[in-house]
C-alpha cells in the first residue's frame, strides 16, 4: 500500500515549505530514516525524512515548489503499485494520504485532529525553549517573537470567542437574578435619587450600607462622620437612637420632594403587584410570540337573549357573562387553544377554567371562575361578580386567582372598540372584548340598523397556530350568534 | 506547661521526632559539631551521631537538592538553612524540585522535606539579609509555609511539618530564639496547619499578624488598650493554607481590619488577606483594610533608616486609629 | 565550521568541530561479558524499541499531533540500554529531559510513554509531565528532569537515601555535557566524594549543548573535572552496548562494594537536533554521517549475524513486532483520555483536599 509523504511541520511556525531539494527521484528505494528530500521553511533548511521503507512512486511536488503543511510531497509504496486512486482529485490530500498507509487505520480521524491541534500544540516552542535552556538562538528568538506575536493574536481571539458566546452571555444572566434578589429597589433608589441631585456620592462604609438597608434608615438623611463624609457604623447606630422616628416619617417624600422641580413629576413606590404585572407581563410579551385575530361579531340575538334571562334570573346577566360562557363552551371544542406552553412540553389542560381581567386600584387581577364550561350563564354572572367584588377590595385567597387556562379581558364599559391583550402566562391566548356598536348592517338588501361587537385573540404562537385560533374564533362568534345552542 | 525558649522547642520537636522516626534527621551549616550557628540543634550530634546530624559544606543549591532526593528516596529530611536569605542560593531546588516533582509524576514521587531557618531581618545586617520570604514561597503551589510566633506553637507545628508528605517551609527567627513561651507537656502534642489562633481577644478591630509581626501586634494592643480600644488579635501561625475563616469570623465582629506583616507590601501576605476580606467580608467592613508592611525598598544598614524600615506598634496604632475613625 | 577566526569575542571559535572523539570500544566479546543468546536479542530489542518509538513520536510531533517540546535521543541507545543491562532492576536511575530511552530501557510500555507525549491520563506520569518528564518509580526511573543540571543533587540525594539506609543498591545519575557547567555539579560532585556516596554521575557528552559544541563551552576534559575532588573518573565509548556494560559492570561494583563515587564520561553522538525545531546548522552533515557508522544498533546486529549467533529472521521478527507494537502505541495514545478536569487538583499535595486559594 502507497504512503503519501507530505509536508511535514519543521518549525512551530510554518505554513508551508518550499522544496529545495529532492535527494531522491521516481523509481529509487528509500528505507525509514532517509532524508529525502530539503525543506525551507520559514526559519531554516531542513531534512525531510522518511518513516516507512518503499519505492518512490511519484514526487508530487518539483523542487522550487511550496507546499502547504499537510499537503502531498511525494508518494512511496511497492514497486509497480497503482496509486492512480491518489493522484485522482484529492489525493495529494493528507487524508487521502493517511487512508492509503498501511498500519494507522483510523488515520482519517486522527488527521483532523492533527489539523486542529496543528497550531496550538507547538507555537510556544521556541518561547518556551529560550526558557529550557536559557539561551536563545538569534534567528529563534527573532522567529519566536513573531510566533509568540500572531500566536497571541490567535488566541486572544480564540478566548474573544468564547466568552462572546459563553461567558458574556452568562455575565448577563448572572447579573440580573443577582439584582433582582437584593430586594433592595428602594434603597437602590435612594443612593441613586442622590446621585441624580448632583450633589457628591454618598459615600458610605459597606458595613454601614447593610445596616441602613437592614434598618429602613435612608443613607441621604445619614450624616458621616468619617473621612470626607463616609457614613460609618457609628453614624448609624447614632442616626438610629437619635431620629430614627423622625427619619421614617421624613423618608418617602421629603427626599423625592428635595431634587425634582415641582409641580412637574412624582415618584411612585412601585407596588408588589405592580412589579408582579411588570414582570409577568414583560415576561410573556417578550417570550411567547404574539399573533392576533379579529372577528366582528353580530350581537343582536345576544341582547335578546340577555333581555329575556334577565326577566328571570336573580342576578343581572351581563354581555361579558355571554362572552365568558361563550369562550368556555369553545375551549371544550378546542383543546388547542386550553393549553400551555411548558418548554419542553406542551399541556392541554383537561378543565376549562377561564379567569376575567378586573381592573383594581394600581392595577388588574384575573380571578378564575373554575370549571366554566360546566357552569351556567347565572352561576358565572354570580361567581364573576363574587370574584371582582372581593378582588378590588384585596381579599382574593390565591387559588381564586391561580389556575386559569384561558383569559378574558373585556374593556366594552368603556366604550372601547377593539384592542389587543398580552397573554396572561401560563395561557397560551386572551381574548380581548370590545363595546357593542349600533352599526348599519345590510340585511336581505336593506340598510338595517345593526349591533357588532369586536373580539381580538392574541395567541402564544409557540402552542396556538393560526388556523386552530381561527376555529376557536369562528366557534365563539357561533355561540354569540347563536346563544340557544351555548345553553345545551 | 514547661516554659522554653523558642530555640529549645525547635530543638524539642526535631529531637521528638528523630527518636520517633529512624528516617528523619538534620542537615544544615554548622549543625553539628558547631552545635548550630544559632544553637537550636545543640546537643543532636551527640545524641544521634553523625550519620543523623550532618554538617553541609557552604552549597546549598548542593544539599538542598541532596535533601530533595533523600526525601524522594524514603527519607524525611530537616535541612536546616542558616537563614533563609541564603536559601536563595538553592531555591531552584525548592521551587522545581521539591514543589513541583509530585505533580509531574502524576502523583508518583512525595517529598516529605522540612527546609528551615530563621527568616527575616535580625537587626542592622544589610539588605541581603533581611528579606522576609513567607510571601515568595507562599507564592508556590506544592510548598506549605509555616512561620510561628511563639515557643508552643514552634514546637507543635514543627511536629507537624516533619510528620507532613509534602515540602514545609518553616519560618524562625533569630531574635525570636531567645524567647520564652509556654510549651504544652502533652506527650506528642502537635498542631494542624491552616488552624488560626485568637490569641486576644477584642470588639474594636482585628489585627493579623504572624512570626515576628505577632509581638510588635501586642505591644500595639497593650498601649491601645489604654485608650480603650480592644484589638483582638489573629495569628495565622501557618501561612500555606492560610486560615481565612477565622480571620474573617473576627472581622465581622469588629468591622475593621489591620495586617501586619513583614513581606514587602507588593504581592505580599498582607495584599493577600485584605483581598480575600474584602471579596468575602465585604459588607462587614466599616472602613478600608490598613495593612503595616516594610516599604518597598531593600532593608537599609543605619540605625536611623532601619528603625524607619521595620514596622512598630507606633505604624500599627496608626492603622488602627484609621480605621476606627480616630484621629 | 570554519568561522570568522580574525574576529574578537568570548566564546572560542574559528575550529573545524569535530565535537566529540570516541575512546576505543572494549575487545570483549559477548562470551566475555556473560552475555547469551537471549540477552543479545534482548539488546536489540530494547535499543530498537527506543530507535522506533522516537522515530514514530517525530513522525506525530510533525503531524501536529501533540505539542510541547520534544528531545529525541536517537543515536544515544547503547548507553541506556547497556547501563539498564549492566545494573541490578533496583538501582536507581535518574536522568534529564532526553528521557525516553531510558523509560523504555527500564521497562516503561511503548503504550504509556507515547501516551504520556499525547498528554493523556494513561501517561506515564498520568499526562502531568509530558516528553521531559517520564517517571516510573516502580522501575526505579526517578524521571525525567528539564532544569539543566537540577537533577544531580537528586541523584546524589538517591544515592545519600541508599547509604542511610544500608540497602547496597547503587544510584546512576545521568545529565548532557551542558549540565557540566552548572554549578550544582561541582556543589554535589564535593559532597558526594566528601560524604562517599554511592552514586555513579555520567555525562552522555554528545558533542554539543543545544547548538554549542563542548569546546565552546567547556573548559578542559569534563571528565577530569572528578580530578578536582579526588572522584574516580573515566571517558567511555558510547555508540558501543558491550563497552557501556563491560564499563558500567566495573564501576557498579566498586560503587557498591566501597560506597565511593564515580564519573564517567561517556562520549556519543545525537543525530537528531537539540529539539524538533533545531535545524542543526551548527555542525556539518559530515560530522553527522562519520557518527551515523557508529551506529550502535547496526553495531550489534553486524556482530550477532556475523557471529552466526541469531539467524536473520529471528532479527526479522523483533524488528516487525516492535514497529507494530509502536503503531498499537500510537493508537493506544489517541484512543485515551485526557486527564479529568479535577486532575488539575490532584497530586499537587499529597492530600487532594488541600484548601487552594480561590
Amino acid at each position: 500500500m502507497a504512503i503519501v509523504i507530505d509536508m511535514p511541520k519543521l518549525s512551530d511556525t510554518m505554513e508551508e515549505g518550499v522544496i529545495s531539494k529532492w535527494n531522491v527521484k521516481e523509481g529509487d528505494k528509500v528505507k525509514s530514516g532517509d532524508i529525502i528530500a530539503e525543506v525551507e521553511t520559514d526559519k531554516a533548511t531542513m531534512d525531510v525524512e522518511v518513516y516507512d521503507d518503499g519505492v518512490v512512486l511519484k514526487i508530487v511536488a518539483k523542487e522550487g515548489d511550496a507546499v502547504p503543511l499537510g499537503k502531498a510531497m511525494a508518494i512511496i509504496g511497492e514497486e509497480g503499485e497503482d496509486i492512480s486512486d491518489l493522484l485522482d482529485g484529492d489525493g495529494g490530500d493528507a487524508s487521502g494520504g493517511e487512508k492509503a498507509e498501511k498500519k494507522p487505520k483510523k488515520d482519517e480521524e486522527k488527521d483532523e485532529d492533527a489539523e486542529k491541534a496543528g497550531d496550538d500544540g507547538e507555537d510556544d516552542e521556541d518561547e518556551d525553549e529560550d526558557v529550557d535552556d536559557g539561551k536563545a538562538k538569534e534567528s529563534g528568538k527573532k522567529d519566536g517573537d513573531n510566533g509568540k506575536d500572531k500566536d497571541a493574536g490567535k488566541t486572544a481571539k480564540k478566548s474573544g470567542d468564547k466568552s462572546d458566546d459563553g461567558k458574556k452571555g452568562k455575565e448577563k444572566k448572572d447579573f440580573d437574578p443577582l439584582f433582582g434578589d437584593l430586594n433592595g429597589d428602594e434603597k437602590t433608589k435612594d443612593a441613586k435619587a442622590k446621585t441624580d441631585s448632583g450633589d457628591d456620592r454618598v459615600k458610605v462604609s459597606p458595613l454601614a450600607r447593610k445596616m441602613a438597608e437592614e434598618q429602613g434608615i435612608s443613607l441621604s438623611d445619614v450624616k458621616g462622620s468619617g473621612p470626607q463624609g463616609r457614613i460609618v457604623k457609628k453614624d448609624i447606630e447614632e442616626f438610629d437612637k437619635d431620629a430614627a422616628k423622625s427619619s421614617k416619617s421624613a423618608k418617602p417624600a421629603a427626599p423625592a420632594a428635595d431634587m425634582i422641580p415641582s409641580g412637574e413629576s412624582k415618584e411612585l413606590k412601585v407596588s408588589q403587584m405592580r412589579k408582579a404585572i411588570a414582570r409577568r407581563l414583560a415576561e410573556s410579551k417578550f417570550t411567547s410570540p404574539h399573533f392576533y385575530e379579529t372577528i366582528d361579531i353580530d350581537m343582536k340575538r345576544a341582547i335578546e337573549a340577555r333581555g329575556a334571562l334577565n326577566e328571570l334570573s336573580e342576578v343581572k346577566i351581563s354581555f361579558n357573562d355571554f362572552v365568558v360562557k361563550a369562550c368556555a363552551a369553545a375551549l371544550r371544542r378546542h383543546p388547542a387553544i386550553n393549553s400551555s406552553w411548558m418548554g419542553d412540553k406542551i399541556v392541554q389542560h383537561g378543565d376549562v377554567h377561564v379567569a376575567v381581567a378586573v381592573a383594581i386600584d394600581d392595577g388588574l387581577i384575573t380571578p378564575v371562575i373554575k370549571h366554566t364550561d360546566k357552569k351556567g350563564l347565572a352561576q358565572i354572572s354570580r361567581e364573576t361578580k363574587d370574584l371582582a367584588g372581593r378582588a378590588r377590595d384585596k381579599k382574593l385567597q390565591p387559588d381564586e386567582f391561580e389556575g386559569s387556562t384561558f383569559t378574558i379581558s373585556n374593556l366594552g364599559m368603556f366604550g372601547i372598540e377593539e384592542f389587543t391583550a398580552i397573554i396572561n402566562p401560563p395561557n397560551a391566548a386572551i381574548l380581548a372584548v370590545g363595546t357593542i356598536r349600533d352599526v348599519p348592517v345590510v340585511e336581505n338588501g336593506m340598510v338595517v340598523p345593526g349591533k357588532r361587537m369586536k373580539v381580538t385573540l392574541s395567541s402564544d404562537h409557540r402552542v396556538v397556530d393560526g388556523a386552530s385560533a381561527a376555529e376557536f374564533m369562528n366557534s365563539v362568534r357561533n355561540f354569540l350568534e347563536n346563544p340557544t345552542t351555548m345553553l345545551l | 506547661m514547661a516554659e522554653l525558649q523558642f530555640r529549645e522547642a525547635i530543638r524539642a520537636a526535631m529531637v521528638e521526632e528523630m527518636r520517633r522516626d529512624e528516617s528523619v534527621f538534620l542537615m544544615g551549616e554548622e549543625v553539628a559539631e558547631y552545635d548550630g550557628a544559632y544553637k537550636v540543634s545543640q546537643g543532636m550530634l551527640e545524641e544521634f551521631g553523625f550519620r543523623r546530624v550532618i554538617d553541609t559544606p557552604i552549597s546549598e543549591l548542593g544539599f538542598s537538592g541532596i535533601g530533595v532526593g533523600a526525601a524522594m528516596n524514603g527519607l524525611r529530611p530537616i535541612v536546616e538553612f542558616m537563614t533563609f536569605n541564603f536559601a536563595v542560593v538553592g531555591i531552584d531546588q525548592i521551587i522545581n524540585n521539591a514543589a513541583k516533582l509530585r505533580y509531574m509524576s502524576g502523583g508518583q514521587i512525595m517529598i516529605p522535606i522540612v527546609f528551615r531557618g530563621p527568616n527575616a531581618s535580625a537587626g542592622q545586617l544589610g539588605a541581603t539579609h533581611s528579606v522576609a520570604y513567607e510571601a515568595l514561597y507562599g507564592h508556590i503551589p506544592g510548598l506549605k509555609v509555616v512561620y510561628p510566633s511563639e515557643p508552643g506553637d514552634a514546637k507543635g507545628l514543627l511536629k507537624t511539618a516533619i510528620r507532613d508528605d509534602n515540602p514545609v517551609i518553616f519560618l524562625e527567627s533569630e531574635q525570636m530564639y531567645g524567647l520564652k513561651g509556654e510549651v504544652s507537656d502533652e506527650e506528642d502534642f502537635t498542631i494542624p496547619f491552616g488552624v488560626a489562633k485568637v490569641k486576644r481577644e477584642g470588639n474594636d478591630v482585628t489585627i493579623v499578624a504572624h512570626g515576628k509581626m505577632y509581638h510588635v501586634a501586642q505591644q500595639a494592643a497593650k498601649e491601645l488598650a489604654k485608650d480603650g480600644i480592644e484589638a483582638e488579635i489573629v495569628d495565622p501561625r501557618t501561612i500555606k493554607p492560610f486560615d481565612m475563616k477565622t480571620v474573617i469570623e473576627s472581622v465581622k465582629k469588629t468591622n475593621r481590619c489591620v495586617i501586619v506583616d513583614e513581606t514587602h507590601p507588593f504581592c505580599g501576605i498582607a495584599a493577600e488577606v485584605g483581598f480575600q476580606l474584602q471579596r468575602d467580608a465585604f459588607d462587614y467592613l466599616d472602613a478600608p483594610i490598613q495593612r503595616v508592611t516594610v516599604p518597598d525598598v531593600p532593608a537599609p544598614f543605619a540605625k536611623n533608616l532601619f528603625d524607619l524600615w521595620l514596622p512598630g506598634p507606633k505604624q500599627v496604632i496608626e492603622a488602627v486609629n484609621a480605621v476606627t475613625y480616630r484621629s | 565550521m570554519a568561522k570568522k577566526a580574525e574576529e574578537k569575542g568570548f566564546t572560542p571559535t574559528g575550529v573545524v568541530y569535530q565535537s566529540t572523539k570516541l575512546p576505543k570500544p572494549t575487545s570483549k566479546t559477548h562470551d566475555k561479558l556473560g552475555l547469551k543468546k537471549k540477552d543479545l536479542l534482548n539488546l536489540y530489542e530494547s535499543m530498537y524499541r527506543q530507535r522506533r518509538f522516537e522515530e514514530r513520536a517525530a513522525q506525530m510531533y510533525q503531524k501536529g499531533k501533540f505539542g510541547g517540546f520534544l528531545h529525541l535521543y536517537i543515536g544515544q541507545e547503547a548507553i541506556s540500554t547497556g547501563v539498564v543491562q549492566a545494573l541490578n532492576d533496583d538501582d536507581d536511575l535518574i536522568t534529564a529531559y532526553r528521557d525516553h530511552g531510558f523509560a523504555l530501557a527500564r521497562g516503561a510500555s511503548s503504550d504509556e510513554c507515547m501516551a504520556e507525549l499525547f498528554g493523556k491520563a494513561t501517561g506515564i506520569s498520568s499526562g502531568k509531565g509530558g516528553s521531559m518528564h517520564y517517571f516510573k518509580l516502580e522501575k526505579h526511573f526517578w524521571g525525567g528532569h528539564a532544569i539543566v543540571g537540577a537533577h544531580i543533587p537528586l541523584g546524589a540525594g538517591l544515592a545519600f537515601a541508599n547509604k542511610y539506609n544500608g540497602n547496597d543498591r547503587v544510584a546512576v545519575c545521568f545529565f548532557g555535557d551542558g549540565a557540566v557547567d552548572q554549578g550544582s555539579l561541582n556543589e554535589t560532585f564535593n559532597m558526594a566524594q566528601l560524604w562517599k556516596l554511592p552514586v555513579i554521575f555520567v555525562v552522555e557528552n554528545n558533542g554539543y549543548s543545544m547548538g554549542t559544541a563542548v569546546e565552546r563551552h567547556s573548559a578542559g576534559d569534563l571528565h577530569k573535572r572528578a580530578d578536582a575532588y579526588g572522584m574516580k573518573n573515566d571517558i567511555v565509548n558510547g555508540m558501543d552496548v558491550f563497552t557501556i556494560i563491560d564499563k558500567f559492570t566495573e564501576v557498579a561494583k566498586d560503587v557498591r562494594k566501597n560506597q565511593n563515587p564515580w564519573f564517567l564520561e561517556v562520549r556519543t553522538y545525537r543525530y537528531r537536533g537539540h529539539s524538533m525545531s533545531d535545524p542543526g546548522n551548527y555542525r556539518t552533515k559530515e560530522e553527522l554521517d562519520e557518527f551515523k557508522q557508529t551506529d550502535p544498533i547496526e553495531r550489534l546486529k553486524t556482530y550477532v549475524s556475523e557471529k552466526k549467533l541469531v539467524k536473520d529472521d529471528e532479527i526479522e521478527e523483533i524488528t516487525s513486532r516492535i514497529n507494530q507494537e509502536v503503531l498499537d502505541a500510537i493508537d493506544f495514545a489517541e484512543e485515551s483520555d485526557f486527564p479529568e478536569p479535577e486532575a488539575l487538583f490532584h497530586d499537587v499535595y499529597a492530600e487532594n483536599d488541600f484548601p487552594f486559594v480561590k
